[in-house]
């Protein structure tokens, strides 16, 4: 993986000194508390990786980081301001890479990168970056087929691209390696550490044996024994 | 905010190019409505003349019913919705822009093919203008309130069904309307103030239903 592939990165975030933290979360799903009494603390440049058993609430503490729902208790705050009064602000500066890749097989894979992109206000260089985008999970080759074409691993490596299609300060990925071969998953590590040196911050739903190195973890099985 | 409503427009716009089925459907379900009829009630010329209003606007309002479940359904199952939520547009914006796309694809076939079944039903070419106009000013109150009655069964069981129960009664003050406006111009009366009324209905939709449908979106988010 050269840098070139990594052009669409910024070398440097804007809030070098960013500090997203949670305090006391709890979330209930259908009813139920899936986890309480949950905090956590990740500051520019840091990852914080997310581990435990099915059902334990990775995806949901995702979707609450993300603003998509509401803690049943605690909150957010993002350098000490709370998410939810300002969550314009918030949803511009992340990415949410999920278990859905919100791909429309009708249109081509550049079509799709595109429409995130323009969406997210890529502005006028926005065709440089989704070809910088596309080079570096190597599916340029790839940009002008309909995206019904793509296998499984193809797909998640187009919802990778979002990531550097337009920037963001808070990547929030959800099992981003779940069916990436070992050339994109190198390709998602020389991502991660870019964005990391460029004061990023990235929090990352993984199984535990695979984490990036020096990355704070977080284990759901251990809050849920302690809270 | 406007860059970002126009690139969710063009992409549905581009999404039914492509894949035509859906809008193709509600035109193919318009006109064979509109032609059963002739065979239900016999060819009386009188007779068709004196429907044909009535049922251009509720075959019409069917029609557009028939494609209205999708209008969220495919963004919420893949994520899109997630993703749209967490970009620079609010919800509303994202409603209005989603059903405005809805409108273009399936409602201006249907305006464009209503002169043709007008024809067939017998209406009076004098009535063809009053029916487009009227047409023109109705099929967008469809479309928004249907966007928050789709918005609302997001996520439900037999969305469908649960649909036409919500949309249909709110479709009736249009209906009235519309027929009204057509019925007027047939038997030589203004057809203004019925145009008016479609044009008020329409103002009050724009107003609320984008509101509406981004409050109904945002459940179906959390």
């Amino acid at each position: 993986m050269t840098v070139s592939s990594l052009a669409a990165l910024p070398d440097q975030l804007p809030d070098a000194r960013a500090v997203f933290a949670g305090r006391g979360l709890a979330c209930e799903r259908g009813g139920r508390r899936v986890f309480q009494g949950l905090s956590f603390t990740v500051c520019a440049g840091e990852a914080l990786v997310l581990v435990g058993r099915n059902g334990s609430g990775k995806s949901s503490l995702l979707r609450l980081m993300a603003g998509l729902s509401r803690p049943a208790q605690g909150s957010l705050t993002w350098n000490a301001g709370d998410i939810a009064d300002d969550s314009e602000a918030h949803h511009g500066r992340l990415h949410l890479i999920g278990h859905q890749d919100a791909i429309k097989p009708a249109l081509t894979v550049n079509e799709n990168l595109g429409f995130w992109a323009r969406y997210r206000g890529a502005g006028p260089c926005a065709s440089a970056r989704i070809a910088d985008a596309l080079r570096a999970f190597a599916l340029e080759r790839l940009a002008e087929l309909p995206a019904r074409y793509l296998s499984q691993g193809q797909r998640r490596r187009l919802s990778l691209c979002r990531l550097l299609a337009s920037p963001a300060q808070l990547w929030l990925l959800d099992e981003p390696r779940a069916g990436l071969d070992r050339a994109a998953s190198t390709s998602l590590d020389a991502a991660l550490a870019h964005h990391r040196a460029a004061g990023g911050i990235a929090v990352v739903v993984l199984h535990a044996e695979d984490h990036p190195p020096e990355a704070r973890v977080l284990d759901f099985d251990a809050v849920k024994a302690g809270g | 905010m406007l860059a970002a409503i126009g690139a969710i427009i063009g992409r549905d716009l581009r999404l039914a190019l492509r894949q035509g089925l859906d809008s193709l459907l509600a035109v193919v379900f318009f006109v064979l409505a509109c032609v059963l009829f002739p065979f239900g009630v016999g060819p009386a010329p009188e007779t068709l003349a004196r429907i044909a209003a009535g049922v251009l606007w509720v075959a019409a309002l069917l029609a557009a019913l028939l494609s209205l479940e999708r209008l969220f359904q495919a963004d919420y199952e893949d994520g899109s919705l997630d993703l749209l939520a967490l970009g620079p547009a609010p919800l509303p914006a994202i409603a209005a822009a989603k059903i405005a796309a809805h409108w273009l694809t399936t409602s201006v076939p249907l305006i464009a093919a209503a002169p043709v079944l007008a024809l067939i039903l017998n209406l009076p070419p004098a009535a063809f203008s009053s029916l487009v106009l009227a047409l023109v000013l109705g099929t967008p109150t469809l479309s928004l309130i249907g966007g928050v009655g789709a918005a609302l069964v997001l996520g439900a069981r037999r969305g469908g069904v649960l649909l036409a129960l919500l949309v249909l009664p709110l479709y009736i003050p249009v209906l009235i309307f519309g027929v009204a406006a057509v019925g007027a111009s047939q038997i030589g009366l203004a057809v203004q103030p019925h145009l008016f009324m479609l044009a008020a209905l329409l103002l009050v939709a724009l107003v609320l239903a984008p509101w509406a449908a981004g409050a109904a979106l945002r459940q179906a988010l959390d």
